[in-house]
């Protein structure tokens, strides 16, 4: 028996060495206690601190793109949004649920989350939604405090004014793309709310908006959550872009153009200042900044009107009679004087074929002056033989077509200025005499941007070789003279001076209104098809076989300060379709007052058309089932260019 | 020493033979344990302080009364207490495998009872009531042996089985105390301990999957600190960072803003020791060396067989508790669920500690004063 009250020798022994291990093991706990917190104290200090204390990165704000007049034309507006940081988040499908359930996440977009989370690099960031607006911000706040990894912000949001009308001129900016951010490494890259230019003027001068970067040093619990901020850097706002353009004009020339497919392009021939780069249709910058939707891009893809083509830089046109002053100098430089005459019986015959002048009956005797003014074809014809392809090419050069041009935007095509070389290296044929004929009146071969138009006209009119300059602060350079006589530019001038204000001349109706002010022009009519047997792309064919409508002009005729380049494709004629738009723009750098009134009358007649072609739309629906639809109807959307009868010629 | 005496006692003269300075360190213990989960809950008394507070003086007003229960009573009961916490086991993992999960408590109701803790005390008591009635030399015979193994390894197998490898660790750890201190040779220790230390590797595979991460986790947590070596990476940056003094008051960053798990209860060491330092440290483990030696020391004063036994094996046993929960924040054992006794959020342990504080206190009463000879 054990229970004999006194200890046994053996169990005070054991039971000593217990008391003996647990004051050991207290004390060697006390050690490593020590050595965490003393040897290793620092140590795990600044592992604690690097816990608790997070660097986030501001986006910078986008410098602001104004126009010569600093009036804005992007900008930045306040905005909230949400971000969730995927590696934090924990189910991505979860905390989107829950996202849900505040604000509106289409499965779309939804769908693009969950891709772009897959190649996120870890750590990174991704945007829920842009601008949720205050209500869903503060909601978010409140109810979703406690989820990890999701940070409701404060943010900019860029903003385009006049949406629209400038919308390929200043483009738009997007999120960088993963590849973007596989290139760079910056990780400015992966903050979602930073925004790349992706077009245009945005795309071109990135460097300069973009800025500096600020940061914050936050206290973040586990979650990710920010409980305040300890110390902030601002960021530096990206520098101001100011173009030469005129946000007035071009807003008014947007206005003024209405639906018409077209480009617009207004040089100020003195400085080369593009005072206006307008191409339409267009889309909404502002609806592209955020995220574009695919059913919206889908649609302006496929728009026969090409709202996302920057008409003024990447569309090519045959630029048809609008040519002919480069045939005219050509010409003069090749020895042809401004008086030698050619008769034009309406024909001109080469070995078996005739050519037709588009007047058939013939235009009589003509000079140089008159052949310009009545765009006769049998003149540029005889005297674009006389001299040979070769020169009239290199004065189309001369004069910057074929050129790209120093000017911030990402995309320019330079079009083709056909000679005998260029014909033998991308066709392997030989010139024919028919090639020299069909670029006499800048047909066949012969394609160029408005922008190269503009410009043109611009050189004309000075006898500078006029570069066209989009930086407002960058320093002016004088131009130097074309090595073209300026008598021989003064016949050229003349001859476009009568097309539009002379007896006789195509753009007559067009004339400007504005006392001491008159505007020298060509018009020219572009073949959508190939010249065969006679068809023309009149308005009795559809929409986009109809042909090109294009107009040059520069004004004051004297001493002149602007040229101008319009092309409304498919408008059938040069004199019909473009000139007026031209006469209207014009006169709003001269007589605003004129051309708002002016304005608002075409605008009062569109709306009337509208609501007359939606007439007779429900007449025709109501008859539908009587008769058999006609061609007729198929075309009602296309509205008239109402205004050129409106106008009488200026004396 | 006769009961009658005792019996006889006045209540004034029960009251000052209670082991005070002993009574004191408890209490501060768990005043502290009050004062890191106010701090942990953003200093607010809600949602765990005022709890702790209330249970810890219920359940030491339990103790001071289990103090005046004779520990013949307990020797009695030793042989039901177990056979019942042993039928409740079986029990729980009987209702377990029927409702398909696992499980580690009985619903009575109006309670949840963990059987495995209670299993904690009741080891030892079957274990003393075993080597009190074991005839002399008998420890050391095969007859000896098998029965405190099989009484061992039972209990200790079904709550493996939960699964439970702390509590099952604690069973085991206090049933070879009581087996060491009875009179096993020290051969029957060192050969299967250094033949268990041997099947280390088998036993491995034994575990479960995440008890197994757990072990591996434990052996290279920065393997995967953001991962399943979290727990343990943060608790070494929260006792770390808190240095000789800590960071003071309501100033642990990584209990408040979350870094650190669970912090008010397995790891409520390491909020401690981020808010009070080292200095903190060595005043709670030297409170609590102070009651285990107390009672090892009552061991060897205590004058039967049950009663030192009794007093070593429940030392002991919030001896492992502590020293297990400390490794662990320390990142010196794997993460297994034991709290740090008293200053952990929660019931379970507090009610374990305290029964066997209150039954050291009885051991206490019955023992002779060390001066009085």
């Amino acid at each position: 028996m054990a229970d004999d009250g006194h200890t046994r020798p053996q169990f005070a022994r054991r039971a000593f060495f217990l008391g003996a291990v647990q004051v050991g093991a207290g004390l060697a706990l006390a050690g490593r206690m020590g050595w965490l917190a003393i040897a290793q104290g620092d140590r795990y200090a600044s592992k604690a601190e690097s816990n608790r204390i997070s660097l986030h990165l501001i986006p910078p704000r986008r410098g602001l793109i104004a126009d010569i007049k600093g009036e804005p034309i992007a900008t930045n507006r306040p905005a909230y949004s949400v971000e969730i940081t995927p590696s934090l988040a924990g189910d991505l499908e979860e905390a989107l649920d829950k996202v849900g359930r505040i604000i509106e996440i289409d499965p779309a977009e939804r769908a693009r989350i969950i891709e772009a989370a897959a190649t996120l690099p870890h750590a990174g960031t991704l945007a829920i939604a842009d601008d949720i607006g205050w209500d869903a911000y503060a909601a978010l706040n409140l109810e979703l405090s406690d989820m990890a990894g999701l940070q409701p912000l404060k943010t900019y949001v860029r903003h385009y004014p006049d949406g629209e009308a400038f919308a390929h001129l200043a483009g738009y900016v997007g999120p960088p793309t993963a590849e973007q951010y596989k290139e760079t490494r910056n990780p400015l890259y992966m903050l979602a709310g930073f925004r790349l230019g992706k077009d245009g003027v945005e795309k071109s001068k990135e460097e300069t908006l973009r800025g500096q970067p600020g940061a914050r040093r936050v206290e973040v619990n586990a979650r990710g959550r920010i409980i305040r901020e300890l110390d902030t850097r601002p960021d530096v706002q990206g520098q101001t872009v100011r173009l030469t353009i005129d946000r007035g004009l071009q807003a008014f020339t947007a206005a003024r153009v209405g639906n018409e497919s077209c480009s617009v392009v207004v040089i100020d021939v003195v400085t080369g200042d593009v005072k206006c780069l307008l191409s339409m249709p267009a889309f909404d910058p502002n609806v592209f900044s955020n995220r574009i939707p695919s059913a919206l891009w889908k649609e302006l893809q496929a728009d026969e009107r090409k709202p996302l083509l920057n008409k003024s830089l990447q569309g090519l046109y045959v630029p048809g009679s609008t040519f002919k002053p480069v045939t005219a100098l050509a010409a003069l430089h090749g020895g042809v004087l401004p008086t030698d005459q050619v008769h034009c019986s309406g024909a001109y015959r080469l070995g078996r074929n005739v050519w037709h002048c588009h007047k058939r009956s013939g235009h009589g005797t003509v000079a140089m002056r008159s052949g310009i003014a009545k765009s006769c074809n049998v003149y540029f014809y005889t005297m674009a033989r006389r001299v040979g392809a070769q020169e009239v090419a290199d004065m189309a050069r001369k004069l910057g077509l074929e050129h790209k041009f120093d000017i911030p935007m990402p995309v320019q095509r330079a079009g083709i200025i056909p000679d005998p070389a260029w014909k033998k290296k991308r066709y392997d044929q030989n010139w024919l005499e028919a090639d020299t004929l069909n670029m006499a009146i800048g047909q066949g071969y012969v394609i160029v941007n408005p922008l190269q138009l503009a410009v043109m006209t611009a050189r004309i009119a000075t006898g500078r070789i006029v570069q066209p300059r989009m930086l407002a602060d960058t320093p002016q350079k004088p131009f130097a003279p074309l090595d073209i006589p300026p008598d021989f530019l003064e016949v050229v001038r003349q001859g476009m001076d009568d097309v539009v204000n002379g007896p006789g001349g195509t753009a007559r109706a067009s004339a400007l209104r504005v006392p001491g002010i008159r505007m020298g022009g060509k018009t020219g009519t572009a073949q959508v098809r190939r010249i065969s047997a006679g068809f023309r792309g009149g308005a009795g064919v559809p929409w986009k076989f109809r042909d090109h409508a294009l107009f040059i002009a520069f004004a004051p005729v004297d001493n002149p300060r602007y040229a101008i380049s319009v092309i409304v494709e498919h408008g059938i004629g040069g004199s019909k379709a473009a000139a007026p738009i031209a006469k209207d723009v014009m006169t709003w750098i001269y007589d605003r007052e004129q051309a708002e009134k002016r304005l608002d009358a075409i605008l009062e007649s569109r709306a009337r058309a509208a609501e007359e072609a939606r007439r007779a739309a429900e007449a025709a629906a109501a008859a539908a089932a009587a008769s058999a639809t006609t061609a007729a109807g198929a075309t009602p959307a296309t509205p008239a260019p109402a205004s050129t009868t409106a106008t009488t010629p200026a004396p | 020493m006769n009961f009658a005496g005792l019996l006889n006692a006045h209540w004034p003269q029960r009251l000052v033979r209670l082991p005070w300075l002993i009574i004191l360190a408890i209490m501060a213990i768990g005043g502290f344990g009050v004062v890191v989960l106010y701090s942990a809950a953003g200093r607010h008394m809600q949602p765990w302080a005022t709890n702790h507070l209330i249970r810890f003086l219920v359940f030491l007003g339990m103790a001071l009364a289990l103090s005046q229960v004779p520990t013949r009573f307990w020797r009695k009961i030793a042989w039901p207490f177990y056979l019942i916490v042993l039928v409740a086991l079986i029990s729980v993992e009987a209702l377990g495998a029927i409702s398909g999960g696992s499980q580690r408590w009985l619903d009575l109701g109006f309670t949840r009872l963990q059987p495995s803790e209670f299993m904690k005390i009741a080891i030892i008591l079957v274990l003393a009531h075993f080597y009190h009635y074991l005839p002399r030399g008998y420890s050391e015979r095969l007859a000896g042996i098998w029965p405190p193994l099989a009484l061992i390894f039972v209990p200790a197998a079904l709550v493996l089985l939960q699964p439970d490898l702390g509590t099952a660790t604690m069973i085991v750890a206090g049933g070879l105390t009581l087996m060491f201190l009875g009179g096993l040779p020290l051969k029957w220790l060192l050969i299967p301990g250094l033949s268990g230390l041997a099947a280390l590797p088998f036993l491995f595979n034994l575990l479960h999957d995440y008890q197994k991460k757990r072990v591996l986790i434990f052996l290279d947590p920065e393997a995967d600190p953001l991962g399943a070596g979290y727990h343990i990476t943060q608790s070494k940056i929260a006792i770390g960072s808190g240095g000789l003094f800590g960071k003071g008051f309501g100033q642990g960053s990584q209990s408040h803003l979350d870094y650190l798990p669970e912090p008010q209860t397995d790891f409520i060491f390491a909020t401690m020791a981020e808010e009070w330092g080292l200095a903190g440290g060595i005043v709670l483990l030297g409170l609590y060396i102070t009651v285990l030696v107390w009672g090892i020391r009552l061991a060897m004063r205590a004058e039967t067989e049950f009663n030192r036994l009794l007093a070593a094996g429940l030392s002991m046993t919030m001896f492992f508790y502590v020293l297990i929960n400390s490794m662990m924040v320390m990142g010196l054992a794997p993460v297994v669920g034991i709290p740090f006794p008293l200053m952990s959020y929660g019931g379970s342990a507090m009610l374990t500690v305290m029964i066997a504080f209150g039954m050291l206190m009885g051991v206490h009463r019955e023992t002779g004063q060390p001066n009085r000879g």
